[in-house]
Order: C-alpha cells, then sequence, then structure tokens
C-alpha cells in the first residue's frame, strides 16, 4: 500500500485533532480532541514502522508505550476536572480565567484576592 | 488491493467520525463518535499488520479510556441532549479552523512532496505485529523503558487519588452547588 | 593716557567693589561710590582743562587686539578735545548726582546695587566717549542700556517702574538692530574697526554706501537719544528715581547717540542725503516733544519731553552740517539739565509728589532750589547770557548758514531746522513759564509744608548752576570750540537768529503769563481745551505703537504659548497617552483564556514550519 495512505490520515485526524482542543469549550470535549491527536500519532509510528521493516519494532512499541501514557494522562486529566468542577462549578475552559492580568482599577474590586476569576461572566476576546 | 480499499473506507470512517467528535452538540455522542474514531483506526492497525497494537488500542482505548471519559461526563454534571454552548465563540472557532486548516496544508503538502511513490511491502506470511514478535521486543530490547512506565503508571494513580479526594477538613459548602 | 585709562577704570572697580561688599557692610557703599565718581571727575577735568588750552589734543592708547574673522577688534582707547569735554561733563553730573543721591536715596534697601550700577554706568559712559574702536563702543553702549534697564526699574515693586524699564531697553535694541549693521557696513566698507581710520577713509567711501551706513547707525542713534519714532520711552523712564533721569535720561546716555554722530562725523558728511533724513527727523521731534511737554502734569515729564526737543536741537546742528555746534549744545544741555533734574528731585522730596497742579508757592520755603531752578529754566529758554542761548545760537546759525547753501545738506534742510527751530523756541519759554509758575508760585496747593532738602541735596544744584549759567560764555569765540572740539563746523552766534529767537521766546513766555495772570493758580494749558488731550497724549503714537506692535506680539505669543501647550506639549504627553492606549489595545490578548494562547502558540509554530520548509 502506498505509504501516503497511512501518514495522509493520521495528518488529517491530527489536524481534527488541533481544531477540536481549539474550539471546544468543555474540558472533557478538549481531551477527547487531545485523544485524536495521540491516535494520529501512533497511527504514524505504526506506518512508519511497517515500512521501514524495523528490525527493532521500535514503532510500534512506541505505540504501545503512546497508549499507555495517554491512559495515565486521561486518569490525571480526569481528575484534574473534577477537582475544577468542585471548585469552580463549571467545566468550560473561557470561565477559567486565572491566567488574565488583573485589572488596576480600583472601583468595586478592592479586597478581592487575585484569585476570583471566575465569578466573572466569560468575556472571550 | 483488497488492503488499499479497505484501508481507504477505514480512513473515511475515522475522518468522518473524528469530525463529529469535534463538532457534535452533544456530549455524549461525542464520546461515542470517538469510540468509532478509535474502533476506525485499531482496524487500520490491523491492516498494516499491527495486530498486537490493535487489540491493545481495542482494550485499552475503547475500553477505558472511553469510559473514563464518561465517568468524567457524568461526574462533571455533563448535559444530556443538545446544549449550544459547547463550542467557544465564533471568532475562536474561526481562529481554530484557520489554524487546524493551516496545519493540514503544511503537513500535507509537505509529507506528500517527501513520501511520494513509497510503497510499504506488507508481509501477509509472517505478520511483523505478531504478539511474540512484539512481546520479544518489549522484554528484550525495550525493557528498560517497560519499567520505567509502570512506575509512571504507578506515580499517576498516585497523583489521581490524591487530587480526587475529598479532604477530611473540607467544609460543606465546598462542595458541589 | 593714564588718565583716560584711570577715568575708565576707577567707576567700573568701584561698581565691582560695591556689588561685593555691598550687602556685608551697609555703610560702605557710599564712600565707594562717591570716590569711585570723584576719581573720575579728578581725571577728566584734567583731561578738559589740557583741552582747552592745547589746540590740538589727540592721544591714542592701544591695549589689546582681538581677532575675528575678518576684521580685528582692537581694544583702543583715544582721547581728543571733543572726548576731553564731553567726558569732563559726564564727570561732572555723575559726581553731582552720586553725592545728590546720597541724601535722595537715603534708607533705600537696595542703595548699594544703585550706586554701583551708578558707577558702572559711568564707567560704561567714559568708554564710549573713549572708545577708538566700533566695537569697544557697542560694549559701552550696550552696557549703558543695561544699566538703565536695572536703573529705571530700581524701585520694582511699582509697575509703572518694571514697565518703564522693560519699554526703554526694548526700544533702545530696536534701534540698535540697525546700529549693529551700520556698524558692520562701516566696517566693511572702511576695512576697519577703528573709528579714527574710518575717519580718514571717509571721504574715499562711496555715496551710497555712506548713506546706508548712516542710515543703520541712524537707528541706533534715534533709539538712544529718543527721537521721533523712537521717542516714546523716555516719558515712562521717568518712573526711576529722579537722580537717574538726570545722569542718564538728561546728561549723558541720551547724549550718546549725539557723541557717536559726532565721533563719525566724517562719514555722515559723506551723505547728504542722511543729513536730510536727520534734520526732518530733528524737526518733526522738535516741535512735538515741545508741545507735548506743554500739556504734562507730571514735572518730570515736562522736562522729559524738553529732553527729547533739546537732543532734537543737538541733532538738528549736526544734519546743518555743525558738529562744534551741536556738541557745545550737548555740553551746556548736560549741565542745565542735569540742574534742572536735581531741582525737580529737590522739589518733588519736599512735597511728596511729581504732579504740578499739586504744587505751588513754593519759591517762599525752597529760595535756593527756586533760585537754582531759574538759572536752569532760563538755560533752557535761551535767555542771553545763560549757556543755553549761545547754543542754540550756535545751532540756530549753523542752520541759517545751510540755508544759504554754505553747509553739507540740501538749502530746505536748513530753512526747515530754521524755522522749527525758532518756533520751538516759543513753544519751549511757554512750556518753561508753564512749570515755572505752577511750582513756585501762586497759592501752595500742597498739604504738606516744604523745607529746603539736606546740603548734600543742594550743594550739587549750586555746582551745577554755575556752568548752567556761565559755560556760553565760551561760545563768544566763534572758532575757539571748533579748534578745541576738533570737530568740523563753527558755533558763531548769528544777529538776526538771535534777535527773532529772544522775540519768540518772549512771546511765548507772555501768552503764558497773560493766561496766568487771568486764572491765577490755575494751569494755563486748560484754555486749550479738546486739544488738550492730543498733547497729553503726545500725539497718540504711543497708541499707535500699542495698537500696531505691542498687541500683534503678545497676540503672537499667546499663539506660540499654544502651540506648545497644544502640540509641543501634547505630543509629549500624547505620546504616554497613546502608549498607555495601546497597551489597552494590546491587553485584549491577555484575557485568561487559554485556547486563545493556544491558538496564537499553533499559530506560531505553523507559521515557522512554512517558513522552514519553503526556505530550506
Amino acid at each position: 500500500m502506498p505509504l501516503l495512505l497511512p501518514v495522509l490520515l493520521a495528518a488529517l485526524l491530527f489536524s481534527i485533532g488541533i481544531y477540536g482542543v481549539l474550539a471546544r469549550r468543555n474540558a472533557i470535549l478538549v481531551l477527547m480532541a487531545v485523544e485524536l491527536m495521540l491516535n494520529a500519532v501512533n497511527l504514524n509510528l505504526v506506518a512508519f514502522d511497517v515500512w521501514l521493516r524495523d528490525r527493532l519494532l521500535a514503532g510500534q512499541v512506541f505505540t504501545l508505550f503512546v497508549i499507555t501514557i495517554a491512559a495515565a494522562e486521561i486518569g490525571l486529566g480526569l481528575a484534574i476536572i473534577l477537582l475544577v468542577f468542585r471548585n469552580r462549578a463549571t467545566a468550560a475552559l473561557d470561565e477559567l480565567r486565572d491566567l488574565r492580568e488583573q485589572d488596576l482599577a480600583p472601583a468595586g474590586r478592592l479586597g478581592e484576592s487575585g484569585t476570583d476569576g471566575g465569578t466573572e461572566p466569560a468575556v472571550t476576546s | 488491493m483488497t488492503v488499499e480499499v479497505l484501508f481507504g473506507l477505514l480512513g473515511v470512517v475515522a475522518t468522518g467520525s473524528a469530525l463529529l467528535v469535534v463538532t457534535t452538540r452533544q456530549m455524549v455522542h461525542a464520546a461515542l463518535w470517538l469510540v468509532v474514531t478509535l474502533g476506525a483506526v485499531a482496524g487500520c492497525y490491523l491492516l498494516l499488520s499491527a495486530e498486537f497494537v490493535a487489540w491493545v488500542q481495542v482494550l485499552i482505548y475503547i475500553g477505558a479510556v472511553v469510559v473514563l471519559l464518561l465517568f468524567g461526563l457524568m461526574l462533571t454534571r455533563a448535559p444530556i441532549g443538545a446544549s449550544v454552548d459547547l463550542d467557544a465563540s465564533m471568532a475562536q472557532r474561526l481562529a481554530a479552523a484557520v489554524v487546524a486548516g493551516a496545519t493540514a496544508g503544511v503537513l500535507v503538502v509537505s509529507l506528500v512532496d517527501a513520501f511520494r511513490g513509497e510503497h510499504i511491502a506488507l508481509e501477509t506470511d509472517r505478520p511483523r505485529g505478531h504478539s511474540s514478535a512484539v512481546g520479544a521486543a518489549l522484554f528484550r530490547d525495550w525493557v528498560l523503558p517497560f519499567e520505567v512506565l509502570s512506575v509512571l503508571l504507578l506515580a499517576a494513580l498516585v497523583g489521581a487519588i490524591v487530587l480526587s479526594r475529598r479532604d477530611v477538613s473540607e467544609p460543606a459548602e465546598r462542595g458541589v452547588t | 593716557m593714564t588718565l583716560v585709562v584711570g577715568a575708565v577704570l576707577a567707576p567700573f572697580l568701584a561698581a565691582l567693589v560695591g556689588l561685593a561688599l555691598g550687602k556685608r557692610s551697609p555703610r560702605s557703599p557710599v564712600p565707594v561710590a562717591v570716590s569711585g565718581a570723584a576719581v573720575a571727575l579728578v581725571a577728566t577735568a584734567v583731561l578738559a582743562v589740557r583741552a582747552s588750552t592745547d589746540t590740538a589734543l589727540s592721544d591714542g592708547l592701544h591695549v589689546g587686539r582681538v581677532p575675528t574673522g575678518t576684521f580685528p577688534i582692537g581694544i583702543d582707547l583715544h582721547v581728543d578735545g571733543l572726548a576731553a569735554l564731553v567726558s569732563c561733563a559726564v564727570g561732572v553730573v555723575a559726581f553731582a548726582v552720586q553725592v545728590y543721591s546720597t541724601a535722595y536715596l537715603k534708607g533705600d534697601p537696595r542703595y548699594s546695587s544703585y550706586a554701583a550700577f551708578v558707577s558702572l554706568f559711568t564707567s560704561a559712559m567714559l568708554l564710549v566717549v573713549f572708545a577708538d574702536d566700533l566695537m569697544v563702543l557697542l560694549v559701552g553702549w550696550e552696557v549703558m542700556g543695561v544699566c538703565s534697564y536695572f536703573l529705571i526699574g530700581h524701585h520694582w515693586e511699582q509697575e509703572d517702574a518694571r514697565a518703564g524699564a522693560v519699554k526703554a531697553f526694548v526700544v533702545t535694541r530696536i534701534g540698535d538692530v540697525g546700529f549693529l549693521f551700520g556698524i558692520f557696513t562701516v566696517a566693511h566698507a572702511a576695512g576697519t574697526f577703528s573709528i579714527s581710520t574710518v575717519d580718514a577713509r571717509a571721504s574715499g567711501l562711496s555715496t551710497t554706501t555712506a548713506t546706508v551706513a548712516t542710515l543703520l547707525l541712524l537707528c541706533g542713534v534715534v533709539g538712544k537719544s529718543a527721537q521721533f519714532p523712537l521717542h516714546t520711552w523716555l516719558p515712562d523712564a521717568m518712573a526711576g528715581p529722579t537722580p537717574i533721569s538726570a545722569l542718564i535720561h538728561a546728561a549723558t546716555m541720551v547724549a550718546a547717540g549725539i557723541y557717536l554722530v559726532a565721533r563719525l562725523y566724517p562719514v555722515f558728511l559723506a551723505a547728504p542725503a542722511t543729513l536730510a533724513v536727520m534734520a526732518v527727523i530733528a524737526s518733526v521731534t522738535m516741535l512735538g516733544a515741545a508741545l507735548a511737554g506743554l500739556a504734562q502734569d507730571d514735572i518730570k515729564r515736562v522736562l522729559a519731553y524738553s529732553t527729547v526737543s533739546q537732543l532734537a536741537y543737538m541733532l538738528a546742528g549736526l544734519a546743518v552740517g555743525s558738529a562744534a555746534a551741536a556738541g557745545f549744545h550737548l555740553l551746556t544741555h548736560a549741565a542745565f539739565k542735569a540742574l534742572l533734574f536735581l531741582a525737580a528731585g529737590s522739589v518733588i522730596h519736599a512735597v511728596g509728589t511729581n504732579l504740578m497742579p499739586d504744587m505751588g508757592g513754593l519759591r517762599r520755603p525752597m529760595p535756593l532750589t527756586f533760585a537754582t531752578m531759574t538759572i536752569g529754566l532760563g538755560a533752557l529758554v535761551g535767555v542771553p547770557p545763560l549757556s543755553g542761548f549761545f547754543s542754540k545760537e550756535a545751532v540756530l546759525g549753523a542752520a541759517e548758514d545751510a540755508a544759504r547753501h554754505h553747509g553739507p545738506v540740501a538749502s530746505w534742510a536748513g530753512w526747515l531746522v530754521l524755522v522749527t527751530g525758532i518756533v520751538t523756541v516759543a513753544v519751549t519759554a511757554a512750556y518753561v513759564t508753564r512749570m515755572w509758575l505752577l511750582t513756585f508760585f501762586g497759592a501752595p496747593r500742597s498739604p504738606v509744608a516744604a523745607h529746603e532738602p539736606s546740603r548734600a541735596m543742594t550743594w550739587p544744584l549750586v555746582g551745577l548752576a554755575v556752568p548752567a549759567a556761565a559755560l556760553g560764555l565760551v561760545g563768544l569765540d566763534a572758532g575757539w570750540l571748533g579748534e578745541h572740539l576738533g570737530v568740523p563746523g563753527e558755533a558763531h552766534v548769528g544777529l538776526l537768529t538771535s534777535v527773532l529767537s529772544v522775540l519768540f521766546a518772549a512771546a511765548g513766555a507772555g501768552v503764558v503769563v497773560l493766561a496766568w495772570r487771568r486764572e491765577p493758580g490755575v494751569d494755563p494749558t486748560l484754555v486749550l481745551a479738546r486739544w488738550r488731550g492730543v498733547l497729553v497724549d503726545a500725539f497718540y503714537v504711543d497708541s499707535f505703537y500699542d495698537r500696531v506692535a505691542v498687541r500683534p506680539t503678545r497676540a503672537l505669543a499667546r499663539a506660540v504659548g499654544l502651540v506648545d501647550t497644544g502640540v509641543v506639549d501634547a505630543a509629549a504627553v500624547g505620546s504616554g497617552t497613546s502608549a498607555t492606549r495601546l497597551a489597552g489595545v494590546l491587553r485584549r490578548a491577555q484575557a485568561g483564556n487559554v485556547q486563545a494562547y493556544l491558538t496564537g502558540l499553533l499559530a506560531g509554530v505553523v507559521l515557522l514550519t512554512v517558513g522552514l520548509v519553503t526556505l530550506t
């Protein structure tokens, strides 16, 4: 089979995964998109392994490793999302804005600590 | 010949369901479409004669990861049924589409340019991805990373438990409303 | 020549010492300043005596040389008859003023700086008199201007003093611009800055060059000597202390312009067109100032307009070809005008006001002041045998000569000067008589009981009254002055002009006396009714300047100020504001949305990849 078939499929899946990571609001949907990207990578690894007839089977072994790590990552990622959900009552990514530059204007914000970004209404750029 | 046709079909399925994963308005449907995608990719592995990887994909990815995702959906009170606020704002979506499109374009163009005309010679009599071959490689050449990986899994396990544990001193009103 | 150097340096050193020590030892300014003036007086008196006995006194001193790009500036001093006599007049008046000031400004908190500036001024004037280099003369000229500014503004708490000082400085500076270019033109044409060399080469200059140069120099003369159209500063400079008015604005600084023309007379003689212009300016000023002085209520303003008018006489003498006559009138004017100002100072000191309607009947309580002032006023009018008669007649005689084609200027100019001069004698007599009557006669209108001032103030009056009365006698010998001054022209007294001017003077005085007899104690000029206003405002020249020059300049200054705050400041501040606004725009990229950050990051990676792939 032409090498391009699996390789192009992997590229398409990767791009779709990028779209999902950037465009989805819910954190779990973002995790799903990340899985798509990892799968694309895995497909690439396997295809090249078979094409190159690697004696060490490095591509396939790496694919196993990636699958394992993806599983670990999903577990931890979900734990974090659960924690965020418990504290902020939302799993929407654009409501988590603590990286935002804090306003220096004092009106109405005296006494509030810098971590209180979650109660603002979502204002995306 | 058949291999290529089958691979093409599986590729279409995978791409289609991946698109649905990232665009559908129902969260649970997204998880289910992810199952379809992962299954199609497993089929692709099979066609590429990587059997062991294919079954591991089915077991771990579809069996464990998707189930975990569904649990996560349940615990975060994901909306059942169609919901409009799953996507980010139009501007953000547009930017994401542009970036994704650009990535696709760059990758496709450079890959086509690099690997045009290459062929994979599939060995059907002695499949490369046979369990014995993979197992041998894993426990001979790759045993050290394998062990490290198990330590990693342990760390992830411990970490997940620590993170999701409720503290004893946590006041009740810190809980989910 | 040591006398010359001593005369210039002694007051300069007195000024430096006075400025340095003034604050620390409050009793030192008086002896320092008076001794500086005394040394200058002695030195210049010796020089004057020598000039009167030697027929052709001429000596020079070369102190140094300053190389410039083209003509070098020589620091040269030169003394001749004219310089010696003028410097003696300066020395006498300066000394009298210093002694007078000790009493007039007694108790003034800034006396030390005042005395130091008067000494500095004396030194600068003597430098102008003795300079043999145009640039050295310019230095003295400008230092005098600066000292005049500081001294007029001595009582800077009063607004009219500040305004008068600024006005004097600015108006004379306007003339000095032309003056500077005149110096350049003369030096360029003659090839040197040295005055003696310029005079020697004057006949070799083309008429055009000489006319241009002298017209430019005339600008400075008109400014410094307060002639039309730059005469407006002198009446307002009367806001300064009266001894200053006596020294600077009667006897010395204003005479510096006349002196300059006399010094460079060969150049002026080579430009008959300039002489004609001078004649016209002098005639207009002579009569106009005299008419304006007729209606003033402030005694010092009357004397100021009188000074302008008498300076016009000197300028007229120069215009009709007799520098000797002009120099003669300069010397007598120095004596009697200084006397008049100091006497007016006595009166003001006694009564406490400058305004003549508030004076009256002062001849009984102040007999010495009355006597000396009468001598001065008589000299001003030209009553024979007082000094003013002889010097004025010298000018009118030269004008008559010019009218009859004997002079270097066109004969119409001579006729103009002659006729205006004689008419002005009448007006002079009128305002003098008015001042005399209003101040000293009639019932006392002031509530203050007047008395003679202290001896320090009366002795200078007596001292100046002597030359005011007697200096004219040197004019009896027509050629003596010409020889001893070393300048062209004669100083003779013509019979026809003398008779005419005495008659006109009598007529002018008589009219005023008649008006006084009709209503004693009342200002005789009130009969002029409507016309009085025109005279009081000096034909509205000041308001014209205000509308044409002052207000547009102020508007322009305001506009420039607006440009500064609105454009320059706005640009400076605006750069800060626009930076803040740009920051506000950029801040939107830091909204805290992780997906936005990631989008940017990935877009960058894609771009880099594309770049790498296409460029390598």
